[in-house]
């Protein structure tokens, strides 16, 4: 129990009538790599933005490392600070070069000084092989690489949790692989990860857990080659056949 | 090259023909182009214009001050902001619909009278009026350039961390500002004549120092020559709001998206 990172406890969240969260119990141990699957609209996204605080909750409770960050009266802006995320698309500022885009959080958010920044960046843009583009624009580069230039901002901080929000789907096929790769390489660092992904090869391979979530709840969860291989829920099965 | 210079030639002594041909030609040449009158009244003119310079300055400072509070406020989400949302839109709505011209003279008689103050110079009270009216347009151009940016960035910005005030200011405002780069241009185009309706108020400007001089002379030169002077003062302006729009076409072709 001592290394329990992340816990959910009955979220819910509705729009108006629309109930996307119906009470959801989810946990997350520290160097555990978690992957949500489940069809679009089944609160993949919604719950990832619940735990970074975006995305306000009717009721629950999240804890963060055993702090109760679901408190209305936590600083929220601190929770975040504590936790990277990356997104579909438009992660990164195009305003800003790739070494700003990488170092803005830790020189705004963490205090960190300038010189250390820079260098931890350009350390993390060197260890993905994008140190040429350091004083470049985003629009310079691929959509992969933007990608991976958006993860590796996120844990610029070293962040307790990185969540992930199919951070390949917008991407051209041919891009996937060196974002995935990326990916693979934090989890076999034990950065622990919480994603939503639509790639069950690579679900499989790189979570220790899959949850499936329909219909605003957890339907199955357990080991990622049972879950995707030996599916219990006829829900499960159902979801997982269709993507065959 | 060559048609288009010849095109323009044939094009501009046909208009020459036309207005030098009329009857009445010789009268309004004498009225409103005589160089003796153009000279004797430059130095007067120049010297309001000096004035027009100042007041545009101070203008331009205080329009995007005021605008940005504006269009920040109109911006905020949740139902605590409503009355400060709402007020935002009542002076966006407001100062757009009213002629400049009342306002100024609102403000420059108006305001006084209140004896809250102590007596400024009318170009004070025209600088003020012009602020309240422009800052309504430039507000709602900063409005539209801070929702143009697409709602991820601001997402982006608040997963690191920053708050909502970093994520305005180091985020948000500084794409805004460059997708309305251009609009803002033209209105400081128009406000770099505007400036001249603060002689209504009794401020000795250009025009102002202008219709003094037709008096004197009883002569319409003057007033040509202010008019010229101010597009002298807006060409460089209007140029380059040109370039600017150019290249930034220019860069959305080239498909710079993110």
């Amino acid at each position: 129990m001592s290394d329990r990172l992340l816990e959910l406890r009955g979220i819910r969240r509705s729009f108006g009538d629309h109930h996307v969260l119906r009470g959801v119990d989810l946990d997350v141990d520290a160097h555990e790599v978690v992957a949500l699957i489940g069809a679009s609209g089944s609160g993949k996204s919604t719950l990832l933005r619940t735990v970074n605080l975006l995305e306000p909750i009717d009721d629950g409770i999240i804890r963060l490392a055993g702090d109760d960050i679901s408190d209305p009266r936590v600083d929220a802006d601190g929770v975040r600070a504590r936790i990277g995320a990356v997104f579909q698309h438009y992660n990164l500022f195009p305003h800003l070069r790739v070494l700003e885009n990488v170092t803005l959080a830790a020189r705004l958010v963490h205090r960190m000084p300038r010189a250390e920044a820079d260098r931890r960046g350009r350390e993390l843009l060197a260890s993905i092989g994008l140190d040429g583009f350091a004083g470049a624009y985003p629009d310079r580069l691929s959509g992969g690489q933007q990608q991976r230039v958006a993860i590796v901002r996120a844990i610029l901080t070293d962040p307790q949790l990185l969540l992930l929000d199919e951070v390949t789907s917008a991407l051209d096929p041919e891009l996937v692989g060196e974002v995935l790769a990326l990916v693979r390489a934090l989890a076999d660092g034990g950065t622990t990860i919480l994603m939503a992904t639509h790639e069950m090869a690579f679900a499989r391979e790189v979570a220790d857990r899959v949850v499936f979530l329909d219909g605003g709840v957890v339907v199955e969860e357990g080991p990622a080659a049972q879950v995707l291989a030996d599916p219990q829920e006829p829900r499960t099965r159902e979801f997982l056949s269709r993507l065959l | 090259m060559l048609v288009s210079a010849l095109s323009t030639l044939v094009f501009a002594g046909l208009l020459f023909w036309a207005v030098a041909g009329s009857p009445g030609w010789a009268r309004v040449q004498q009225m409103f182009l005589d160089p003796e009158v153009a000279l004797a009244s430059l130095p007067r003119i120049l010297e309001g214009l000096l004035l027009n310079l100042q007041v545009l300055l101070f203008a331009a400072i205080g329009v995007v001050i005021v605008a940005l509070v504006i269009a920040t406020l109109r911006t905020l989400r949740g139902p605590v902001f409503f009355p400060l949302r709402a007020l935002a839109a009542g002076y966006t709505d407001l100062f757009r619909g009213v002629p400049l011209l009342i306002v100024l003279f609102i403000v420059g008689y108006g305001v006084p009278g209140l004896e809250f103050f102590d007596r400024m110079p009318a170009a004070f009270w025209g600088t003020i009026a012009i602020i309240l009216v422009y800052s309504a347009y430039v507000a709602e151009v900063f409005r539209a350039g801070i929702e143009a940016v697409h709602p991820s960035q601001r997402l982006a910005a608040r997963a690191l961390g920053l708050s909502h005030g970093q994520t305005m200011r180091r985020i948000v405002l500084p794409q805004a500002m460059r997708n309305v780069t251009p609009a803002l241009m033209n209105d400081f185009v128009a406000m770099q004549k505007d400036v001249g309706l603060i002689s209504v108020l009794g401020a000795v400007d250009a025009v102002r120092a202008a219709q003094i001089e037709t008096a004197h002379f009883f002569n319409y030169t003057p007033y040509v020559v202010a008019g010229l002077l101010f597009v002298l003062l807006a060409w460089p302006t209007i140029r380059l709001t040109d370039w600017v729009s150019a290249r930034m076409r220019a860069r959305e072709r080239a498909g710079s998206i993110v």
